[in-house]
């Protein structure tokens, strides 16, 4: 016992074993993927605020009638930039005039929920501060210097950052609480795109799994059929 | 109808009948030990997951581009636009790592029943060579998604061929085909993924199998079935494989597929361990990622590469202790001198380093996906260090135990205190 002491406390002594602490705690994202009016206005808040500079160009209009929308309702709706229903998202803007604008061109957003993660998007998009030392003047606390500016600032408002703390600026369109509500839809979307078959996936899990259950009972009496004469 | 097949059957098997031969002889009378457990099923669940992944890819081939401006539209487009295609794509994701795991613990059950001894040095150092084989396989097969991963992956794989003394540059640059990882490369590890080296795994299978069925099956006993022969010429401790082992197995292929499917169909990316996040951002060959993990299965390996100091600014010695670190392997059935074989009846000194060696690998693995930053560093004094990372530390100290296990093990099996060995199984 004192030995064991004595290895704890020089455990707890070891000098300078320092743990590598993230800077920006993540938020967690509170997004539903089977809540449909919440899909359906996070694609209306892509295609009015992102699709001008970020594309989807795995996505297809034609698939968002999984969100619970007709192909007419997507046709009048959704589809600012496309003549074709079954076209895919892309963004009206080239690679080139993206990067003229904005140093890098914007990246595609197909997988972007698979790469960051719905909680990186979801703090992101909530992050983002007036900074007149930057040169679209806005930066991000997630994401420092990063290049786009706050496409949402409308809704949000302008916010600033004095030592860490937040500080509004101007009001936006909407309240706090309706713009955390935007962008967990947003980020549903988002999440939703980069795996549209996701929802589709897990259903069919429970069913091959119930096979699965059926077959292994079988099998299992099966073997033990065949077993009993093993001594 | 039953006396219809019989009779369709007679008249191909008076024409051809070495299928039936063959059948009898592999199968419905080979003879099994009777007293097989738990461990013995990962080998006929190698072979279902490389029949997995064989159907598997050939739907994913139907799809995929091997052109590197096509490579990762041609996989999104098989996860969302075919048919089906996104099972296919995570039956074949899955698999990769399931081939991994079977294999993994196929390999310690022949480390804890002595499975490689005498005389089944062939079976074993076959098995090393599958081994080999598939990481080859699976190397060249994470290139084809074109992601960040696959991307750098392969840069950072193909770059440690090229710190071989003298040939080393020329060597990855004919395994490249070109200065960097490029459509050359993706080309070529297509070819190579798809034709090559499935073949070579098909026949280092069979000669896998032939050579355990000219021995026989070890046992959790270690003990030869054939010493007792009935009056009908079979061992008395063995059952004919089929059908007792084809049903057994059948059952733990049910299990093995249901917990394959939950993670298939649940957590196909497996918290990022069997889809890599970074995956999911194209191939830049301008932006190198911050951090480069191999996927799960390479990582001991990648741990010792990263443990072992470079010399005179050359990774080869990393590179040499990694080569050796697998190749070890094979000289595994003549380092061991213990009189018996299974871990039930060797003393405590092979159980020790058994259970060392264990921990240091899953360490060494763990080690792997993490930056060495994971543990953090030791402050002052630790100047005279080359590193002062701890996890670098760790590694280094899994990295001597692991090589330990196999440079000592001439000495502590032959001394280890064993128990007798039963004539007859325990079952």
């Amino acid at each position: 016992m004192r030995a064991l002491k004595a290895l704890l406390a020089t455990l707890a002594l070891v000098p300078g074993i320092v743990l590598g602490a993230e800077t920006v705690r993540l938020d967690r994202s509170p997004h539903d993927p089977t809540d449909l009016p919440s899909l359906q206005a996070g694609a209306r808040t892509f295609v009015n605020y992102c699709i001008g500079c970020h594309g989807m160009q795995y996505m297809r209009y034609n698939r968002l009638r999984d969100l619970g929308l007709t192909e007419s309702q997507i046709r009048d709706n959704l589809m600012f930039t496309a003549e074709k229903v079954g076209a895919t998202m892309k963004t009206p803007m080239s690679a080139k005039e993206g990067k003229l604008w904005f140093g890098v061109p914007p990246p595609d957003l197909s997988v972007v929920a698979r790469s960051r993660g719905a909680d990186w998007l979801y703090t992101y998009l909530r992050s983002f501060y007036r900074d007149p030392k930057s040169a679209t003047g806005w930066n991000n606390a997630l994401f420092p210097n990063v290049a786009m500016p706050h496409a949402l600032w409308t809704l949000q408002g302008e916010l600033r950052r004095v030592d860490g703390r937040w500080e509004t600026l101007s009001e936006g369109a909407q309240s706090r609480p309706q713009y955390d509500a935007t962008v967990r839809d947003l980020v549903n979307f988002l999440a939703y795109v980069g795996e549209p078959a996701a929802l589709e996936r897990k259903a069919w899990g429970i069913v091959v799994l119930f096979v699965l259950g059926i077959l292994f009972v079988l099998t299992w009496l099966l073997k033990k059929e065949f077993w009993k004469d093993v001594k | 109808m039953a006396s219809r097949l019989m009779a369709l059957w007679d008249w191909f098997d008076s024409r051809m009948p070495s299928v039936g031969d063959e059948f009898r002889k592999h199968m419905a009378e080979y003879y099994a030990p009777k007293n097989f457990n738990f461990w013995y099923f990962f080998g006929a669940l190698s072979i279902l997951v490389l029949a997995i992944q064989i159907v598997s890819g050939i739907f994913l081939t139907m799809n995929y581009k091997p052109d590197a401006a096509l490579a990762f539209g041609s996989v999104e487009y098989i996860m969302r636009d075919v048919p089906g295609g996104w099972v296919i794509r995570y039956i074949h994701s899955t698999g990769a790592s399931a081939f991994f795991v079977v294999v993994y613990l196929h390999m310690f059950r022949g480390l804890l029943y002595g499975s490689y001894k005498q005389p089944r040095e062939l079976v074993w150092i076959f098995g090393v060579l599958i081994y080999l084989t598939l990481m080859a396989e699976a190397f060249m097969g994470y290139l084809l998604p074109w992601g960040q991963m696959s991307y750098w992956g392969a840069q950072v794989i193909v770059n440690l061929f090229g710190t071989i003394p003298f040939i080393g540059p020329d060597l990855a640059l004919w395994i490249r085909g070109d200065y960097v990882v490029s459509d050359a490369t993706l080309n070529r590890f297509f070819a190579l993924h798809v034709i090559a080296l499935p073949l070579v795994l098909l026949g280092l299978v069979v000669a896998h199998l032939l050579a355990l069925h000219d021995v026989g099956s070890n046992n959790p006993d270690g003990i030869e079935i054939k010493k007792h022969k009935g009056p009908d010429g079979h061992p008395v401790d063995g059952i004919p494989f089929h059908p007792y082992y084809t049903v057994k197995d059948l059952m733990g292929a049910v299990v093995f597929l249901a917990i394959f499917c939950v993670v298939m169909f649940f957590m196909p990316e497996l918290g990022g361990y069997f889809l890599e996040h970074n995956n999911f951002i194209p191939a830049d060959p301008l932006k190198t990622p911050e951090h480069i993990a191999p996927v799960w299965y390479f990582t001991p390996y990648y741990s010792i590469l990263r443990a072992v100091p470079p010399l005179f600014n050359s990774q080869f010695p990393g590179v040499l202790a990694m080569g050796i670190a697998t190749l070890i392997l094979f000289f595994l059935p003549w380092l061991d001198r213990s009189p018996v074989k299974s871990i039930r009846y060797r003393g405590p000194y092979y159980k020790g380093a058994l259970a060392i060696f264990v921990v240091a690998f899953l360490l060494l693995g763990y080690l792997g996906v993490k930056p060495t930053t994971v543990w953090g560093q030791f402050s002052d004094p630790a100047d005279l260090l080359d590193t002062k990372d701890v996890a670098t530390w760790v590694a280094r100290v899994c990295t001597i135990l692991y090589f330990l296990f196999f440079l000592l093990m001439p000495w502590y099996s032959r001394r280890d205190k064993v128990l007798p060995v039963p004539e007859r199984v325990t079952h």
